[in-house]
C-alpha cells in the first residue's frame, strides 16, 4: 500500500519542531509499524536527508521502550499492544498518518519521537521497592502463602511496562495509572505491607513534584494502556493514600 | 597466559561454602572508599548492582536503554529453574546440576554449575522476599511447570513474562539504591572501551547518546553483564539494540572469548514472514508441555497446505508425523532445545515446512485443549462428551496458562491460535559462548569481571530452557559480590582513581577517532544493508549445521564485507547529537569482527555438540556426536585481526559426573 505520513520533526529539546510531511510506497500488511519507519528511515539516509529518531528495543511488546502517539492515539489504532507490535495491516492503502511524541510536561522531547521518561524512574526510586537486601537467607520462599486471587491480581498490576501511554493519553498528563499499578503491586501482598505508609505518600509527592497532572476519572489511559492495567488500580491507591494519611 | 580457572580443592559440594570461607573480605568503613563500575542492568548486571550497592560499594551503573529496566531480561518469557523440589517429584541439587551439565552436553565447567545449582533455591527466596508474583496454586503455595531436557517440575514462573517480573524484581533494588545515592545511574549512555592501567581494569568510556559527549568513568574494578551476541545474526529474538560492543571492546584489550560459535537456536519462534523483518519473536518453550510439533507425513498434503486447499485442523490423526515424539518417545516434545531445533530443520529441508517459504512446522494445541476441557467438564459435572463444552473450557485452561503468548501470535501473524496450529520455526536466541570468566567470574584482565549471558561459563554448548534467568541473577545476586570482595580487599588503600591518566587519553583519544571516521565516511549504504548481509552470511553458514567448506568461506567472506564496510558505510548526522545511525554502526563494526571469530571458533571444533552441529561429525541416526579430544573450552586471545586470534584451551575435567551420549530416546 501507499501512505503518507506526517511526522514530527524536532531536532533537539530546545527546537520548536514541526510536522514534516513522507509519502510513502510498497508497505505490506505483515510489515510491522516499526518496520515500515525502518523502511522510511533507510530511504532518508540513502537520500542523504536525517532519519526520523524514534525510541525502540525489543519489538515484542514487553520492554516499554516503544512509544509514539499514532492518529491521536498512544500506541495507534489497534487495543492490547505497543507501537511495536502493532502492524500496518490495520491501515489502508491511501490513508495518511499521522505521528507524534508521547506530549507531556513531564516527557519532555530529546529530538523527533523520542522523549525523556526518567520522571518514571525517579517516581520508583522514591518508594517502587520492597526494603530486602540480598542475603541467601531470607525465609522460603514457601513460607508465606499468598492466595491465588491476591497473586493473580498482584501480578496484573506488575504487567505495566512503564511506556507513559496512560500519561501520553490523559488530557491533565496524570502519572496515576503508572503510579497505582506499583502501589497496588505492593499493597496486594503481605510482602508489601510494612512499607505501605511510606511509600504510597513519597511516590505520590515524587510524582506531583515530576509536574504530572490530577487525575479526573476520564479512564482514557485504561483504553489506550497496551497492557489493560485497570483502573481499579486508581482506586485501590487512592485509598491506600487516604489511609496513609490519616496515619500521617 | 595459561588459563587458570582456580576452581577450589574439596569435594564439589563443599567447593563454593569452602571458597566463601576463605576469600579475602572488605570491611564495611573501607567499601565506602570502592567504587564499582556494572555496565548493563539486566538481570545480571541491574542484580549485582543493587547486591554491590547494599554491601557498601560506591556503584556507578550504566545502560544505552532510557531506563535500567528496558534490558532485554525483560523478555525472557517461560520461568526460571531451582531445585527446590516443591513438587516431590525427586529434584535436588545434584539433579539439577546434573541436567545442567547434560544438558550442555558435557561443555560447561564442573564446579561452576554445581555451584549455580546450589544457590538456585535463594533465588526463589530472595524474588518472593522482593515482591516478585509468581504463579500461585489454591492453596497459596508457588507453581511450577516444567520445560525441556528433564524430567522434574522445577521451573517457577509469572505467567509468560517470568523475565519481565525478575527484572522488576532487581530494578527495585537498584531503586533503593539509587534513591540512597548508593548507585549512580547512567541511562542512555554506551559503553564504547574499558580502561586499562597497570594491567588492571579502571575505568571505561562511554558516549552519552542524547548529547554525544564521550566521557570518562574511573573505578577500582568494573563488571559487564551486557548480554549475548545473537544479533550478530541480524535476525534474532534479542531486542534491537543488544550488541556485542562492551565484551568485544573487553577482548580487545585483553580478555579471551570463549567458545563464540556455541549458540542456542531455539526451536519455536514466529517464521520469517519477508525481507522487512527487523527482528523474530519467540514463543516460550513453556508452549511445549502443551502443545504437539507436527509436519505432514505425506508430499501430496504439504503442497495442499501451502497452496491453501487444505487447513491443518482437516488432516487426520494417522496422516500427520509428531516427529519428535516418533523420534524421542521419553522427552517427545520436551527434548532440549538445540535436538528439537535440528529436528524441525530436518523435516523442512526433507521438503515437509508448511508454510510458502516451506521453513516452518506446527506447533498444536488441539490435543491440550480436549484434554484441559474434559478435566474440567468432569470437575464441574458438566457433559464431557460435550465438543463444545470441553472446547471451550480447555481455551479457557490454556488461556490462563498461555493467554499473553497466544495473543502476541495473533497479533504478528494474523491467526488464532486457538482454532488453527500455531506455524514455528527456529530462531537465534541465546550464545552460550562469551567473555571468558574464572570461579570467580573474573576475566583474564584483572579487575574485569563478566557475568549473565554475557560470559560463558555455566551452559556448556546448550543451554536448558529457564536456566538463563538462574544464571543471570545467580550471578549478580549471589557469586558476584563475594568473589568481587576478594579481588578488591587489595585495592582498599588506593584510593580514588584518577580519570587524568595517559591510559584514560589514550583510550578516549581512539574511541573518538573511530566516531569520527563513521562521520566522516562518504559512503553509500546505510548501517542495515552491512548488518543484513552479516546475518545471512552467519545463517546460511554459521547456522543449525555447519561443515568446514562453508566456514571457511564465512570466514572470507565476512572479512570482505567488513573491509567494504568501512569503505562504504554511510551515518547521517554528527557526533555530538542523538545519533542512532552513529550508534549502530559502531555495534556492527564488533559483530564483523565476532562474527570472524564465530566461525573460526566453529571450524576448529571439529566435533557436534549441544548447539554447534558440524555436518561431518554425526551418527548414523543424524544426531549430533561429540569428540573426546574436544572435551575443552576454546578461549581466543586478541592479535589484532581475527584471524590471527590465538586459540587457548581450558580442558574440562568431569570428577562428579559420568561423561556419555547425550540421549533423549
Amino acid at each position: 500500500m501507499n501512505l503518507t505520513l506526517k511526522i514530527w520533526r524536532q531536532k533537539n529539546a530546545k527546537d520548536k519542531g514541526q510536522m514534516v510531511t513522507y509519502p510513502i510506497t510498497g508497505i505490506e500488511g505483515d510489515m510491522s509499524f516499526l518496520e515500515m519507519l525502518d523502511i522510511l528511515n533507510n530511504q532518508l539516509i540513502t537520500n542523504g536527508d536525517d532519519p526520523v529518531a524514534f525510541d525502540h528495543d525489543c519489538r515484542e511488546g514487553i520492554c516499554g521502550m516503544c512509544s509514539l502517539y499514532i492518529n491521536g492515539e498512544a500506541h495507534g489504532p489497534d487495543r492490547l499492544v505497543t507501537t511495536c507490535q502493532l502492524h500496518m495491516r490495520k491501515f489502508k492503502d491511501g490513508d495518511t498518518i499521522y505521528i507524534e511524541p508521547f506530549r507531556a510536561k513531564a516527557f519532555p522531547v530529546i529530538k523527533d519521537l523520542v522523549v525523556d521518561r526518567s520522571s518514571f524512574d525517579r517516581i520508583q526510586h522514591s518508594g517502587g521497592f520492597i526494603s530486602v537486601n540480598t542475603s541467601g537467607n531470607t525465609q522460603d520462599a514457601n513460607s508465606i502463602p499468598i492466595s491465588k486471587t491476591a497473586a493473580d491480581e498482584a501480578m496484573d498490576a506488575a504487567t505495566c511496562i512503564g511506556c507513559g501511554a496512560c500519561v501520553a493519553s490523559c488530557k491533565n498528563s496524570s502519572a496515576m495509572l503508572f503510579v497505582s499499578a506499583k502501589v497496588s503491586q505492593y499493597a496486594l501482598l503481605p510482602q508489601g505491607q510494612v512499607e505501605a505508609t511510606d511509600r504510597v505518600l513519597n511516590m505520590v509527592k515524587q510524582m506531583d513534584e515530576e509536574g504530572f497532572g490530577n487525575c479526573t476519572n476520564t479512564g482514557a489511559c485504561e483504553v489506550e494502556c497496551p497492557k489493560g492495567i485497570s483502573l481499579e488500580n486508581i482506586a485501590r491507591m487512592n485509598r491506600e493514600y487516604l489511609s496513609a494519611s490519616l496515619k500521617g | 597466559m595459561a588459563l587458570d580457572s582456580k576452581i577450589p580443592e574439596g569435594p564439589l559440594k563443599d567447593k563454593w561454602t569452602n571458597h566463601k570461607n576463605n576469600i579475602n573480605l572488605v570491611n564495611p568503613a573501607n567499601k565506602r572508599n570502592i567504587d564499582v563500575i556494572v555496565v548493563g542492568t539486566g538481570l545480571a548486571g541491574g542484580s549485582a548492582a543493587a547486591t554491590l550497592a547494599e554491601l557498601g560499594y560506591n556503584v556507578k551503573a550504566f545502560c544505552f536503554q532510557d531506563s535500567p529496566r528496558r534490558a532485554h531480561s525483560i523478555a525472557a518469557q517461560g520461568g526460571i529453574n531451582a531445585a527446590k523440589n516443591y513438587q516431590g517429584d525427586g529434584d535436588s541439587t545434584y539433579r539439577l546440576f546434573y541436567d545442567t551439565v547434560k544438558g550442555g552436553d558435557y561443555r560447561s565447567r564442573e564446579a561452576n554449575v554445581y555451584r549455580l545449582a546450589e544457590v538456585s533455591a535463594n533465588i526463589i527466596d530472595q524474588c518472593v522476599a522482593q515482591g516478585v508474583p509468581f504463579a500461585r496454586d489454591y492453596g497459596g503455595l508457588l507453581d511450577n511447570r516444567s520445560f525441556g531436557g528433564v524430567l522434574v517440575s522445577r521451573t517457577f514462573y509469572a505467567k509468560g513474562q517470568t523475565g519481565q517480573q525478575l527484572l522488576l524484581g532487581a530494578y527495585s533494588a537498584m531503586n533503593r539504591q539509587i534513591g540512597r545515592g548508593k548507585i549512580k545511574m547512567y541511562n542512555r549512555h554506551e559503553m564504547l572501551d574499558v580502561v586499562i592501567v597497570d594491567g588492571k581494569a579502571r575505568g571505561i568510556i562511554t558516549r552519552n547518546l542524547v548529547n554525544g559527549e564521550i566521557e570518562r568513568h574511573s573505578a577500582h574494578a568494573v563488571v559487564l553483564g551486557t548480554g549475548g551476541y545473537g544479533n550478530v545474526f541480524f535476525l534474532s529474538t534479542n531486542a534491537m539494540g543488544s550488541n556485542v560492543t562492551a565484551g568485544w571492546k573487553a577482548h580487545k584489550k585483553g580478555a579471551y572469548f570463549a567458545n563464540p560459535c556455541y549458540t542456542q537456536i531455539h526451536p519455536t519462534c514466529i517464521p520469517v514472514s519477508g525481507d522487512h523483518q527487523s527482528k523474530l519473536t519467540l514463543m516460550s518453550e513453556s508452549l511445549r508441555n502443551d502443545g504437539r510439533i507436527w509436519v505432514p507425513k505425506h508430499q501430496k498434503d504439504v503442497e495442499a497446505i501451502r497452496n491453501k486447499t487444505l487447513k491443518p485442523t482437516q488432516l487426520s490423526e494417522e496422516d500427520r508425523d509428531y516427529y519428535l515424539e516418533r523420534r524421542y518417545p521419553a522427552f517427545g516434545n520436551l527434548v532440549p532445545r538445540d535436538v528439537a531445533s535440528r529436528a524441525a530443520k530436518e523435516r523442512c529441508d526433507a521438503g515437509f515446512g508448511v508454510n510458502a517459504t516451506g521453513e516452518a512446522v506446527y506447533l498444536d494445541f488441539a490435543s491440550a485443549i480436549e484434554r484441559y476441557g474434559k478435566e474440567q467438564a468432569h470437575i464441574k459435572g458438566l457433559n464431557e462428551n460435550d465438543d463444545a463444552v470441553v472446547k471451550s473450557l480447555g481455551k479457557e485452561v490454556v488461556k490462563a496458562k498461555y493467554g499473553n503468548l497466544f495473543q502476541m501470535y495473533e497479533k504478528i501473524v494474523d491467526e488464532n491460535p486457538y482454532e488453527t496450529p500455531m506455524m514455528i520455526y527456529p530462531a537465534v536466541h541465546y550464545t552460550m559462548g562469551g567473555v571468558w570468566v574464572d570461579y570467580n567470574l573474573q576475566t583474564t584482565v584483572p579487575g574485569l569481571f563478566c557475568i549473565g549471558e554475557a560470559n560463558f561459563s555455566d551452559h556448556g554448548a546448550n543451554r536448558l530452557g529457564a536456566s538463563a534467568l538462574m544464571q543471570g541473577l545467580a550471578d549478580g545476586y549471589f557469586v558476584l559480590p563475594y568473589t568481587i570482595g576478594d579481588y578488591l580487599s587489595d585495592d582498599i588503600r588506593t584510593g580514588p582513581i584518577s580519570t587524568d591518566s595517559p591510559e584514560f587519553e589514550e583510550a578516549e583519544k581512539s574511541v573518538k577517532e573511530t566516531i569520527n571516521h563513521f562521520i566522516t565516511n562518504n559512503g553509500s549504504k546505510p548501517v542495515d544493508y552491512f548488518h543484513k548481509k552479516l546475518g545471512k552470511i552467519m545463517w546460511n553458514k554459521c547456522g543449525m549445521s555447519r561443515n568446514e567448506k562453508e566456514l571457511k568461506e564465512a570466514i572470507s567472506e565476512i572479512a570482505e564485507l567488513r573491509a567494504e564496510f568501512y569503505k562504504e558505510v554511510k551515518v547521517p548526522g554528527g557526533a555530538d547529537e542523538f545519533n542512532e545511525e552513529l550508534a549502530k554502526a559502531g555495534r556492527v563494526a564488533d559483530f564483523l569482527e565476532l562474527g570472524e571469530l564465530f566461525a573460526k571458533d566453529a571450524l576448529q571444533r571439529e566435533e557436534s555438540a549441544g548447539g554447534h552441529f558440524r555436518e561431518e561429525h554425526q551418527t548414523a541416526e543424524g544426531e549430533a556426536k561429540r569428540r573426546k579430544e574436544f572435551q575443552y573450552a576454546s578461549a581466543w586471545e586478541y592479535k589484532g585481526e581475527p584471524k590471527d586470534a590465538v586459540l587457548h584451551k581450558e580442558e574440562l575435567v568431569y570428577e562428579n559426573i559420568k561423561v556419555k551420549e547425550r540421549s533423549y530416546k
